[in-house]
């Protein structure tokens, strides 16, 4: 039977000649990235272990609470720099050094095509734009990868979404990826792999922001093909030599999504949620906002700091509105104080914080209060995920959060000229 | 595998942001435990008694990996049903070695406070409160072997490839 991009991994890594959807599979992982959170956990505290399978193959990013904000935090950084140590796991991202774990992965190369990458946070798939098999599991399924090199897979069906046209001017990856969800709703349990000639007109950025969101739509793998553009980018991290995946001619798809680039207007997902929960941002115009926020591992990259200065430059966010602006890595925090965008953002009277997962979790730097509420370009919407419970966290675009920040309410990006 | 008891019943797209709030994060597993739920169900766990199941709706305990399943141990909880279930959170009640179905059409089955009767080799489903009965897809046998042996932690220390106890002072 010809195999899907992902059944090419799958039965790569666990070393068999060809997998089926259904099949339980035991592979060898070739990356595993482990956070900060699975070194301070109070209700999972954490073990060293007494063995490290492939410790070559492990990276430790300190970013969810980085620098540390608690005691807690602080004790768990020293345990994950103590194994690190004991164990010479060669990529230790320590405070000054580090960003967001998806950012830092496709910074340094770590995310290859074709092969296996697993990290316990949900959006992993987002190494998926390197066409990479690459999926979030729980702490303690990090510590058996760590301690065996392995762990299993229900093999799932893979749709295949075919992406047409070009996006227009003022639309990113996040309006592409929440139409989609608009109009496709949930691929619970199943795969995503991307084609058509629309990818090609589309930026690493735009990809990446894509193929991060796509936990939203509960995907389980999610590839995007190794063009040059993906290729380009890895050999200038020195990494060549790779072998990426696409699907073989007659291999099977549970479905065929299709989506005209052409056609997506500017999205906002309302609070609660993604799938079902979305609409035209000019819907929802006039309403007030306390906070906007724009980082994470969808939107905190560099091209995100241009858009936002871009937008933001000669003017000034709405007074009664705050706007939050963090950058998913150290380096693009450094690229973003050259090129001027860090100040253009602060004379705008925002905020850009060091790199760190930060308000996207409602952890620190810009925790949602009670009654708030927020329009964020970060992951998720859902009920107390940005702080309080009683929050409302609706979700946009990084031109959309700019341009609505200096309205103080919602807007169409559209409204405000150099958004367009 | 089987278990019988009590159920609460949830509806779809149950995050696990209501699981395990962040506001949680920094307290012990006894004192985390209790705010299972607490935004969208508050009290809940006061109420909940050993064994109790859960079952939910779609796409249950979807969003982050964080350790939601823990908690409903601690809680006592005996075993997770939805309509659906988010795969890392699946992943997460196996490693956890919490006994989980997908049971289509298990919404319609059962009322709040039923008990019912789970057998995961079979996928067998029995109302006792109503007389009523669903057949699931059963869990593989690869994945209850995993739930029989008490999960990851336990196996890891069994093949003594993670020491029995916590490492450093991990503590608030
Ligand atoms: S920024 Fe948010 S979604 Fe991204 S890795 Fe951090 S917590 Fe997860």
């Amino acid at each position: 039977m010809p195999m899907t991009a992902t059944q090419q991994v799958l039965a790569r890594a666990a070393q068999r000649e060809s997998v089926a959807v259904g099949d339980i599979v035991v592979c060898d992982v070739d990356r595993a990235v482990l956070l900060d959170m699975q070194f301070n956990s109070t209700a999972v505290p954490w073990r060293q272990p007494n063995h490290v399978e492939h410790p070559q193959r492990l990276a430790v990013v300190l970013d969810h609470g980085a620098p540390a904000p608690s005691l807690r935090d602080a004790a768990g950084h020293r345990l994950a720099r103590e194994f690190c140590a004991a164990f010479d796991v060669p990529h230790l991202f320590d405070i000054g050094r580090h960003g967001i774990c998806h950012e830092v992965i496709a910074e340094n190369g770590l995310a290859r095509p074709g092969e296996l990458l697993l990290c316990s946070d949900s959006h992993t798939c987002a190494a998926g734009a390197f066409n990479t098999a690459a999926r979030g599991v729980g702490g303690i399924e990090m510590l058996q990868v760590t301690c065996t090199g392995k762990t299993w897979f229900v093999v799932a069906p893979s749709i295949e979404v075919e992406l047409t046209g070009k996006l227009l001017p003022y639309c990113e990856g996040k309006d592409l990826f929440l139409a989609l969800a608009r109009a496709r709703g949930s691929a619970e349990n199943m795969n995503l792999e991307f084609t058509g000639e629309g990818i090609g007109s589309l930026s690493l950025h735009d990809r990446r922001t894509i193929a991060t969101q796509c936990a939203e739509v509960h995907a389980e793998f999610v590839l995007f093909p190794a063009d040059e553009v993906v290729l380009a980018y890895l050999a200038d991290r020195g990494v060549h030599d790779v072998q990426p995946v696409e699907s073989e001619s007659g291999a099977e798809y549970a479905a065929r999504w299709t989506l005209d680039l052409e056609r997506v207007e500017p999205q906002v997902a309302v609070p609660g949620k993604i799938v079902g929960n979305v609409t035209d941002a000019a819907t929802l115009a006039g309403t007030r906002l306390d906070q906007c926020f724009i980082g994470s591992c969808a939107n905190g990259q560099l091209e995100d700091f241009a858009l936002a200065a871009r937008v933001l430059a000669d003017r000034h966010v709405a007074s009664g509105t705050r706007l939050i602006v963090t950058p998913a890595s150290q380096g693009v925090y450094l690229e973003a104080v050259r090129a001027g965008y860090v100040s253009a953002i602060v004379e705008a009277g925002g905020i850009v914080t060091s790199s760190t997962c930060g308000a996207c979790f409602g952890y620190h730097m810009g925790v949602v209060g009670d009654g708030e509420v927020c329009l964020t370009a970060s992951t998720r919407n859902f009920q107390g995920r940005m702080g309080a419970a009683s929050a409302d966290v609706y979700l946009a675009s990084t031109r959309t959060v700019a341009a609505s920040a200096i309205a103080g309410t919602i807007v169409d990006p559209r409204e405000v000229a150099d958004a367009a | 595998m089987q278990h019988e008891a009590r159920t609460w019943t949830f509806g779809d797209d149950i995050s696990t942001d209501l699981l395990y709030p962040q506001t949680a994060y920094a307290l012990p597993l006894a004192e985390a435990a209790k705010l299972v739920f607490s935004a969208n169900r508050p009290g809940w766990s006061d109420l909940v008694e050993p064994g109790d199941i859960i079952v939910g709706g779609r796409n249950f305990g979807m969003g982050s990996s964080r350790a939601a399943v823990a908690l409903l141990r601690r809680l006592g909880i005996g075993a997770c049903l939805a309509e659906s279930f988010s795969t890392l959170y699946l992943r997460n009640c196996v490693n956890y070695a919490l006994p989980a179905l997908a049971a289509p059409g298990v919404l319609g089955l059962v009322e709040e406070g039923d008990r019912i009767h789970v057998d995961f080799s079979t996928g067998a489903i029995e109302n006792r409160s109503q007389g009523t009965r669903l057949m699931a897809p059963p869990l593989p046998p690869a994945l209850l072997t995993i739930i029989e042996q008490g999960g990851v932690i336990a196996s890891l220390e069994a093949r003594g490839l993670i020491p029995a106890a916590p490492t450093g002072a991990s503590a608030p």
